[in-house]
């Protein structure tokens, strides 16, 4: 058994083995140390008494305060949304223009409406429903599927090109593309699409170019667009004379889309969202739009 | 390297990595078109190569009886240079990761370097390649001189050493191509990790061989942990990666466990990795290189002894605070809560002891940057294990989970604790390796030493602001009943920590590069006189070390 040394520095022994010139004193382990091991461990006993803890066989001790923490959870919710019902209750039932017109409940549309909105539709139309590239605005642009709350209601519920079988849907052909209209024909539409929206051909070519694109658009776009190229609601089909453009405006933006086509995508909310939920976003939506104007 | 092994090394040598060859020709072939088929040829050029390291070497004279008179060290400097290399990379790739999250669109709109892929790059470089690195370089260092007893052999120690980054280097590129179990800290597949359980128990082999040879009558702290770091990680390991591939030629395999079964296996893993992997091995360096930078004896034996037990058998029942509020039954959730809680006193007690010993040599952690990043690196011990201790109670864990919080606490343990130790050792142990007076530079590491520490706490701090201002908006009700904030106020909310925190991590990345600058420097100056008053050689007395003993 090698001898310790007593260490100069703390006054204590050296337990006497040394690996590489590394000692170790044999200080006794401070008495805080034993102190804190048995106040932490009481604190354990404490909490196992109370609370579900150990297991025995295939059930475990469920502890003297009768915790469980499903059952908390389903009395929380079932709680809160108690506490909800005060308004929610008068949302579902009374009709979009009661509500409007009501200003505490509309208190109530504008601070749900806005994290309901924020976690379910801001990815695509944006924080301020604002929209982008392919994603409609929602909070100034005319409405492709009419703005009444009924078919607003309708558009989140089953969504567009969407799975669900009540989904509407809509397509603008890929007229260049799929070979539906000749390369003149299509630079001719675009001239003249430009117009529409009350742009200036520059010169003498291009309005001879819209004049001609005028006859394409009439047998091609007008279907869906209308004569006068305002839209149609029951087709979903943008109103081209105006100054908003989902896929971007501007001679190549329009000419890519008369290339290429598109079939804009909005999931339907039905089983995702609640009615409460989906007609609170509705009312959102028509709130957001009569502060703007 | 193998003009070190004996001939009989070398033809073993030659045997492991022809049929290493042929593995990965075989995974080439079965596996085209897949992932699985790239990685054997990862496998089979890697060999060969080796192939080629060997034939160069082969016939050059075997080395004499004299090797038995000194210590093994060439697979540690190699390890300690490897470990750098992965610092840098892991670093880089976080330090990205970092600001992607501030600005999303530094992915460049390649696939491979979304978040979802170079996260696991970050963290695997780091755990595994950094720390797995440099704890294998330190372990084979302190087990010979604490042992007095040579490595049993000259081949396993680079047989676990290669393999071991064989291993990492096929889990960094599977997760760029997208395989992936989906476990963390567990993400490699099933072929890697049968590779891994091959070297692993070389490793613990290498470990027990050594002991059983050793001339000093006691086992010394630092091998405690090591071993309880080799052993625990092979069962974490074994357990938690059972699963079965969808065919022998194919990358992706499925879990052995399913649902809240195989959440609590992986947070079994997740946890005791953190425990026995970035915990118990790099208190084995700590217990090591500290008395000996500072020349002081351990403070307390016993107190080693209370938290060496107290550590290995508690955390064992922790894993489960990371499944607080889930389907995990709720009496899981108490036990792993409660030893939590009784876990902070063992954790305490080390990081007491480590600050402890530095009694009498506090002036030597003033003046010595290297022996400061040890002491700092146990007070970021003693900082993260608190914290986890409070936040594994369950109405803390409410707040913090799934938080920034939670990242806050790993990287005070990764930076503070396990990178400042890992540097500190090296810092210690490069000049003893390489024979040099000291490091190239010593205002170089007191350079890294800011450059770190003050990397580390804007990190933490950037975390914990946002970690807390996040859970407070998550659960934050207007008065109608329901949320305030939408996810995107959190995340706009978060927008200025995550430019703090990647801020943070550069100044961690820069001190990292200064140091394996200064590490490299080290190595190309000349050597130093050897020193006589302290012999640096294994115990000869009695029986002669034989190889392969």
């Amino acid at each position: 058994m090698a001898i310790g040394q007593r260490d100069p520095h703390t006054g204590h022994m050296t337990t006497g083995h040394e690996w590489n010139g590394i000692t170790e004193l044999n200080s006794p382990v401070p008495r805080v140390i034993f102190f804190f091991l048995g106040a932490a461990f009481l604190y354990s006993l404490v909490y196992w008494v109370l609370m579900p803890a150990w297991p025995i066989g295939v059930t475990y001790t469920k502890g003297l305060l009768g915790a469980n923490q499903n059952l908390a959870l389903a009395k929380s919710m079932k709680e809160a949304a108690a506490a909800r019902e005060t308004w929610a209750r008068h949302i579902e039932t009374a009709s979009y223009d009661e509500i409007l017109a009501d200003n505490s409940a509309m208190q109530t549309v504008r601070q749900t409406g806005r994290a309901l909105f924020g976690d379910n539709c801001a990815a695509c139309h944006g924080q301020d429903a604002k929209g982008g590239k392919g994603y409609p605005n929602l909070a100034q642009a005319p409405w492709l599927w009419g703005g009444t709350p009924d078919e607003i209601a309708r558009t989140i519920q089953f969504g567009i090109n969407a799975d669900h079988p009540d989904t509407r849907v809509s397509q603008m052909p890929a007229f260049g593309r799929d070979q539906m209209l000749s390369r003149p024909d299509i630079l001719d539409a675009a001239a003249y699409v430009e117009t529409l929206s009350g742009t200036a051909p520059a010169g003498e070519a291009e309005r001879a170019r819209a004049a001609k694109g005028k006859e394409i658009f009439a047998a091609n776009c007008a279907a869906c667009h209308g004569e006068d190229g305002k839209g149609k609601h029951d087709m979903g089909a943008p109103d081209l004379t105006d100054r908003f453009w989902i896929n971007g405006g501007g001679p190549q933006a329009i000419l890519d889309t008369l290339n290429n086509g598109h079939q804009g995508h909005m999931p339907a909310w039905d089983g995702r969202l609640t009615p409460l939920d989906r007609k609170i976003l509705t009312l959102y939506i028509l709130d957001l739009r009569a502060e703007r104007k | 390297m193998v003009s070190q092994l004996t001939m009989n090394e070398r033809r073993w040598a030659m045997g492991i990595l022809i049929a290493l060859s042929l593995i990965g020709l075989t995974m080439l072939g079965a596996g085209r078109g897949d992932a699985f088929g790239v990685h054997g040829a990862i496998v089979a050029a890697a060999a060969i190569a080796m192939i080629f390291v060997v034939i160069s070497g082969y016939f050059a004279p075997e080395p004499g009886e004299e090797r038995l008179t000194r210590y093994y060290d060439d697979p540690s400097k190699a390890g300690i240079v490897i470990s750098m290399v992965w610092a840098m990379l892991g670093l880089f790739v976080g330090d990205w990761v970092a600001w992607l999250l501030a600005y999303p669109n530094l992915t460049f709109d390649a696939p491979w370097s979304s978040l979802g892929r170079i996260r696991p790059v970050h963290t695997t470089s780091i755990i595994f390649g950094f720390g797995g690195n440099a704890l294998i370089a330190t372990s084979f260092h302190v087990l010979q001189r604490t042992t007095r007893a040579r490595l049993p052999d000259q081949l396993s120690p680079w047989f676990v050493l290669l393999g071991y980054n064989l291993f990492c280097v096929i889990a960094v590129t599977g997760y760029l191509m997208g395989v992936t179990q989906s476990k963390e800290y567990a993400e490699a597949e099933w072929y890697a990790d049968i590779w891994l359980v091959v070297v692993w128990v070389t490793y613990f082999a290498i470990y027990l061989r050594t002991l059983a040879r050793r001339k000093e009558p006691h086992i010394y702290v630092a091998n405690w942990y090591y071993m309880a770091f080799i052993l625990a990680v092979a069962m974490l390991h074994i357990v938690n990666n059972l699963a079965v591939p969808i065919s022998l030629g194919h990358a992706k395999s499925y879990s052995l466990f399913s649902g809240v079964q195989d959440a609590m296996t992986q947070w079994w893993y997740g946890h005791n990795a953190v425990a026995f992997f970035l915990t118990a091995g790099f208190l084995g360096m700590l217990y090591y290189y500290l008395p000996k930078r500072a020349g002081r004896p351990i403070f307390s034996y016993r107190l080693s002894i209370i938290s060496f037990w107290g550590i290995t058998f508690i955390y064992m029942w922790a894993g489960s605070h990371h499944l607080h509020y889930t389907a995990l039954p709720q009496w899981v959730q108490t036990l792993g809560m409660t030893f939590s809680v009784m876990l902070l006193v063992p954790s305490w007690a080390s990081a007491g002891n480590a600050l402890m010993t530095l009694n009498g040599a506090w002036h030597k952690v003033r003046d010595d940057a290297t022996l400061r990043f040890m002491m700092v690196a146990a007070i970021f011990y003693g900082l993260s294990t608190f914290e986890g201790s409070f936040m594994a109670i369950r109405p803390v864990n409410a707040l913090s989970h799934y938080t920034d919080w939670t990242i806050g606490h790993v990287h005070a343990g990764a930076m503070g604790w396990v990178a400042l130790i890992t540097f500190g050792s090296i810092y210690a142990v490069v000049p003893w390796l390489w024979k040099r007076e000291a490091m190239y530079s010593a205002r170089l590491i007191e350079l890294h030493f800011w450059l770190a520490l003050s990397g580390t706490l804007i990190y933490v701090f950037a975390m914990w602001n946002s970690g807390i201002t996040q859970g407070l908006m998550w659960r934050t009700y207007n008065e109608s009943g329901t949320l305030a904030y939408s996810f995107v106020d959190s995340l706009v909310a978060m927008y200025p920590y995550y430019i703090a925190r990647a801020i943070g991590g550069l100044l961690f990345f820069l001190g990292a590069i200064v140091g394996f600058y200064n590490i490299w420097m080290t190595i190309r100056t000349a050597p130093a006189e050897a020193r006589a008053s302290e012999p640096d050689a294994p115990a000869l007395s009695g029986a002669r070390v034989q190889p392969g003993e």
